[in-house]
């Protein structure tokens, strides 16, 4: 199994969402995030004081997934949250040793 | 007018209203439509400071102080409102001499309702109004004075320090302003100053103080090299709504009646803060920004306060120009010289009350109509109350504010300033 980090603009966050569903990916959680790669922010202008905004906010989905499903999950992800310019961000697939599904105690594969 | 020595005017009593005595009067001189009127402006001048200003103040400091912020104006108005009746309203306006009021009315004594009889006691330049209210509306002025201050040296200052310079500030520096430009027999007002509403004894005279403070506060942790963009400025755009609102009552309510002046005065308002916003906004895309919340709304309050001292004075074209004129000057003052000369005011106290106030009075000189107003004045007048005003408030300020710091601290240590006001001073948070 695997873990699915990724790091998207948070207008993309409802087409991510449904190009997951599209493949068969019904579950993430979602947490709002600030960073910056490559993107180097923007000024802002307050009555003559001017501020770098250099923590940008971003969206970070994490997935549990099978590593069959890791693939299409990318192509799905990368589709949509593409747009070309710098600030997409980035994907992070990590190795996932055990899942629990609290409710009815299923592990692993029939957890995720 | 005819000019008298200087000493003549320090030290000579009040002409015509010698002594508090003929101040009672006849309940039937009491108008219903101008009391109404005064009773109406004096609780928009109080919303001014309790929200207006507040939040105004609050919108545009950090989350970690905002509640810190909105303090200083809500103690402010308690402290000052008991510092005025117990000496301020009787130091600023019983005659006594020119330089400072008399002891009449301290504890407001004196000041008298004898309903049996028929009497009530009415100040001699609001004669159809009960003395009470234009006593609480002139209390209304000196609570936003002091408020004003705190916007120069927010997010750093003590809460102790804070009270004991507002109070003292309003007592020693506000209060014999207020008399020599309003009081009967005020040395200025004898020399012809024209102020309608407060521009110098309430701006200028805030303004000043602000600047003096900010400069021996010393400027904020991080200054010039961290983010203090303002936390909210939807709290400031209602603030400022309510500033714009409320002083309909500061300057319609000087008129001291239900009257054509005050109409007059209302328009004036109106159209030099309209014309101020907009010129403010107009200049930030000239300069290639974008025309910002903030800017529109300092554009406002810069309007408010230029047409403050003109407001009864002047006609509603003239107001349009001042509006614009005060605007220009307040952009720069705001946005270019305070990072020139390198001083922390954080707020803006003096870059938009303190030059506002400044160039309103000298604006007043150039466009008084006689016509609206029955008096009139000169340039040199206007700018010598100017001055008299800064060198009072900024020496008298300084000296209080020494006086504050060897004995209380005026400024919270380093730590304290980092982790926030709300929590270090109030034990409160905002989230």
């Amino acid at each position: 199994m695997k873990q699915l980090t990724a790091i998207i603009q948070p207008f993309r966050l409802d087409d991510v969402r449904d190009a997951l569903y599209n493949v068969g990916i019904h579950g993430m959680t979602v947490t709002e995030v600030k960073g910056f790669g490559r993107q180097k922010g923007h000024t802002e202008l307050y009555r003559g004081a001017e501020y770098v905004i250099d923590f940008l906010p971003k969206i970070q989905l994490d997935i549990a997934l099978t590593d069959d499903m890791v693939d299409c999950a990318v192509d799905a992800i990368s589709s949509v949250a593409r747009s070309g310019k710098i600030g997409d961000g980035k994907i992070f697939i990590k190795p996932l040793e055990r899942v629990i599904r609290i409710r009815t105690g299923e592990t692993d594969e029939s957890a995720v | 007018m005819k000019r008298l020595s200087l000493t003549a005017m320090l030290m000579l009593p009040g002409a015509a209203t010698a002594s508090t005595a003929d101040w009672l009067q006849s309940i039937s001189v009491i108008s219903a439509g101008d009391t109404t009127w005064v009773m109406v402006s004096t609780i928009l001048v109080l919303f001014m400071t309790i929200p207006g200003l507040a939040l105004f103040y609050a919108g545009m400091v950090r989350k970690k102080n905002v509640l810190a912020t909105m303090m200083q104006s809500f103690a402010t108005c308690c402290l000052i409102a008991i510092i005025w009746v117990c000496f301020g309203y009787s130091l600023a306006f019983t005659p006594n001499i020119g330089l400072i009021g008399g002891a009449d009315r301290f504890f407001l004594n004196g000041l008298d309702l004898l309903t049996e009889k028929g009497l009530v006691t009415v100040y001699p330049g609001a004669a159809s109004i009960p003395e009470s209210v234009f006593m609480l509306f002139q209390m209304a002025f000196a609570v936003i004075a002091g408020a004003i201050i705190t916007g120069a040296f927010a997010e750093r200052m003590k809460f102790s320090a804070l009270l004991w310079f507002v109070g003292l500030w309003s007592l020693l520096i506000y209060v014999p302003t207020a008399h020599w430009v309003w009081g009967p027999g005020g040395w200025l007002a004898l020399d012809g100053v024209l102020d309608y509403a407060g521009g110098t004894v309430i701006h200028i005279n805030a303004g000043i103080a602000g600047l003096v403070a900010a400069v021996v506060i010393g400027k904020r942790v991080g200054y010039g090299r961290e983010s203090m963009m303002p936390h909210n400025l939807v709290l400031t755009l209602i603030g400022t709504a309510m500033l714009w609102i409320g002083w309909f009552g500061f300057n319609a309510g000087s008129a001291l009646a239900a009257d054509a002046r005050a109409g007059m005065a209302l328009v004036a308002t109106q159209i030099a803060t309209a014309a101020a916003a907009l010129t403010w906004i107009f200049i930030e895309v000239c300069l290639k920004h974008k025309p910002s919340a903030l800017g529109l709304a300092s554009g406002a309050i810069a309007g408010l306060v230029g047409i403050t001292p003109a407001a009864g004075f002047v006609s509603p074209q003239s107001a349009l120009a001042i509006g614009a004129i005060t605007s220009a000057v307040c952009f720069f003052t705001a946005t270019k010289l305070k990072y020139w000369l390198g001083y922390d005011d954080s707020l803006d106290a003096f870059g938009i009350h303190g030059i506002g106030g400044i160039v309103g009075a000298v604006l007043t000189g150039v466009f008084v109509s006689t016509d609206i107003s029955a008096t009139d004045t000169t340039l040199w007048i206007q700018i010598e109350s100017v001055l008299i005003t800064i060198a009072y408030s900024a020496v008298g300020s300084a000296i209080l504010l020494k006086l504050i710091d060897k004995t209380v601290g005026l400024r919270v240590d380093y730590d304290e300033e980092r982790q926030g006001l709300d929590l270090v001073l109030h034990g409160e948070r905002v989230e």
